[in-house]
């Protein structure tokens, strides 16, 4: 995580076991450890009111350990895009005091905070964990177009084409980070792109 | 008598000016012969005659080619615009206080006439004449923030007052220096101002914020802030900043009095009645640095304050690349003699 940095960026934390029923846990890749870790402090039947859905990616890792937990559903999904209509519904139709862990890469964590502000949940009664890459989502400024695992400095808007500087303004709305123009004033300008997200 | 409204453009060709007795009013904002940030809020009351605060809400000799210029803003980019759904009766509560204030201020101009909810408001400069519902959205062309604020100079933020924060929830924002509505819609105060340096280590917002989320019904507040723009150009958004950005590198000695403008926020605070949010209007206001100087106190002043100010700042306000050509012009305005204290010219 970034030494420095603003107030708009995300602070994550390590999840705990909330007092509750009802336990939705949205995962991506390492976020799996960060479930199974928490596991060791909850209290014995915590994971019969739980429900896991997790993104393996591409190493296909940790579904036997999850498995392991016992939740009371594990559900498996290829990418975010094809978990959103299932997951817009469970949160639909979820009951008050239906806990909320999201746990992985920023951009999981970040959009599955979006379909939560959305059907109404608050941001701050989310358990969140960072685990893994850091690579970003982005919203470029001016054409509004969002990059995906954006993981250098300066990085191309894949949309317009345009070089952006990605900065540590973050809209939870949005669920990206904001991408601007890094040589607007001077387009002869074009400063190296580096590793910075990895 | 009323205003004589100018034909100008603040793009293209930037014909914008200043009348004279406009560059006596402007609102200068230094009162010393330095700058820092600071909680500078104090009470919108009005002020002298003739001065920008002769009305809490100011109609000036460019309001119409303002409006045009904020019509052409929102063809291109209609997301300049926006409101969340549960913003609409503090877009009543907005309508109500610019129409009033509008009428009030320039009856010659202005006119609201009510009768129930049956409302009637006449608006001479943009040739409209339109009867409403106030509270039915239906009987106007837009939603009541985008109606009043397309004919209102100055940007607009409506901030939504919960959780002992307040939440930039709706906005007409097309005059913007340098900050995005699209993007920092829906977040709070802290985070709308997290990319600002130096204040919130001085704890500049946390006691800001105290301020505003006290505010009263019929007491507003104001604050002046400000920052340089090359060309008169009102649309300086990060929307467009590719279109602008290269303005910044065409200063010249030979240009800077034309080009270089000094550009001041007069933001003021309201609190709405019925919604409880606060309007947070931002009132743009450009002077070049030819006019600005023809005030030989505010010459003087803004070499002193632009040559002194501390790095992080003019970085943040973009000035860096021309600063040095900026403040050689300025130096030759400055003999070293004192300045009076206080805003106004000499």
């Amino acid at each position: 995580m970034a030494a420095k940095t603003i107030i708009s960026r995300p602070i994550y934390g390590t999840l705990s076991p909330q007092p509750g029923k009802h336990h939705l846990f949205i995962a991506d890749a390492e976020g799996a450890l960060a479930i199974i870790d928490m596991a060791g402090k909850a209290p014995p039947g915590f994971f019969e009111g739980a429900e896991i859905v997790f993104i393996p990616g591409p190493e296909g890792k940790h579904i036997a350990a999850l498995e392991a937990l016992k939740p009371a559903q594990l559900h498996i999904a290829p990418s975010f895009a094809s978990l959103l209509p299932r997951l817009r519904q469970t949160l639909t139709n979820a009951h008050m005091g239906l806990r909320l862990y999201l746990a992985g890469t920023e951009g999981l964590i970040g959009q599955a905070m979006q379909v939560a502000l959305e059907a109404g949940m608050d941001h701050t009664s989310m358990q969140t964990e960072h685990r893994g890459s850091l690579a970003r989502r982005m919203q470029c400024v001016h054409c509004k177009g969002i990059t995906e695992n954006v993981t250098t400095q300066p990085a191309l808007c894949a949309h317009c084409g345009l070089l952006l500087l990605v900065r540590d303004h973050y809209s939870r709305r949005l669920a990206a980070f904001q991408g601007v123009c890094i040589n607007a004033e001077d387009r002869t300008e074009n400063p190296p792109m580096e590793e910075a997200f990895p | 008598m009323g205003i004589t409204f100018r034909k100008e453009t603040f793009r293209d060709d930037y014909t914008f000016k200043n009348s004279p007795e406009h560059i006596r009013r402007f609102p200068f904002p230094f009162n010393e012969d330095a700058y820092m940030y600071a909680v500078n809020i104090e009470p919108h009351v009005v002020g002298p005659k003739g001065s920008v605060l002769e009305n809490l809400i100011d109609v000036d000799e460019h309001y119409v080619a303002e409006m045009q210029d904020r019509a052409l803003v929102l063809a291109e980019d209609p997301l300049r615009c926006q409101s969340l759904p549960h913003m609409t009766l503090a877009g009543w509560d907005l309508l109500e206080l610019l129409m009033e204030q509008q009428a009030l201020g320039y009856p010659e101009h202005f006119t609201l006439e009510r009768n129930g909810d049956r409302w009637r408001w006449i608006n001479r400069p943009l040739g409209i004449d339109d009867t409403f519902t106030f509270g039915d959205t239906s009987t106007l062309p837009y939603g009541p923030m985008e109606y009043i604020t397309r004919q209102s100079q100055g940007d607009f933020c409506i901030l939504d007052q919960r959780d002992g924060n307040l939440w930039m929830d709706a906005g007409m924002v097309t005059t913007q220096a340098d900050w995005s509505l699209d993007f920092d819609i829906g977040m709070n105060f802290f985070e709308w101002h997290a990319p600002v340096p130096l204040a919130h280590e001085k704890g500049i917002f946390t006691r800001a914020l105290k301020f505003l989320t006290n505010i009263q019904q019929g007491k507003p507040a104001r604050r002046l802030n400000w920052t340089m723009t090359i060309n008169p150009r009102l649309d300086t958004s990060p929307e467009n900043y590719h279109k602008w950005g290269p303005d910044r590198a065409t200063v010249t000695p030979e240009n800077v009095g034309d080009k270089v403008h000094l550009r001041v926020e007069l933001q003021s605070f309201w609190r709405l009645p019925r919604s409880n949010g606060i309007v947070f209007p931002i009132r743009c206001y450009l002077i070049k640095m030819d006019e600005l100087v023809t005030q030989p106190k505010w010459a003087r002043r803004l070499h002193r304050v632009i040559r002194d100010l501390p790095e992080e700042l003019a970085t943040y306000k973009g000035l860096m690349r021309y600063r040095p050509t900026l403040v050689e012009w300025l130096s030759k305005l400055d003999d070293g003699s004192p300045t009076s204290p206080g805003f106004g010219p000499d």
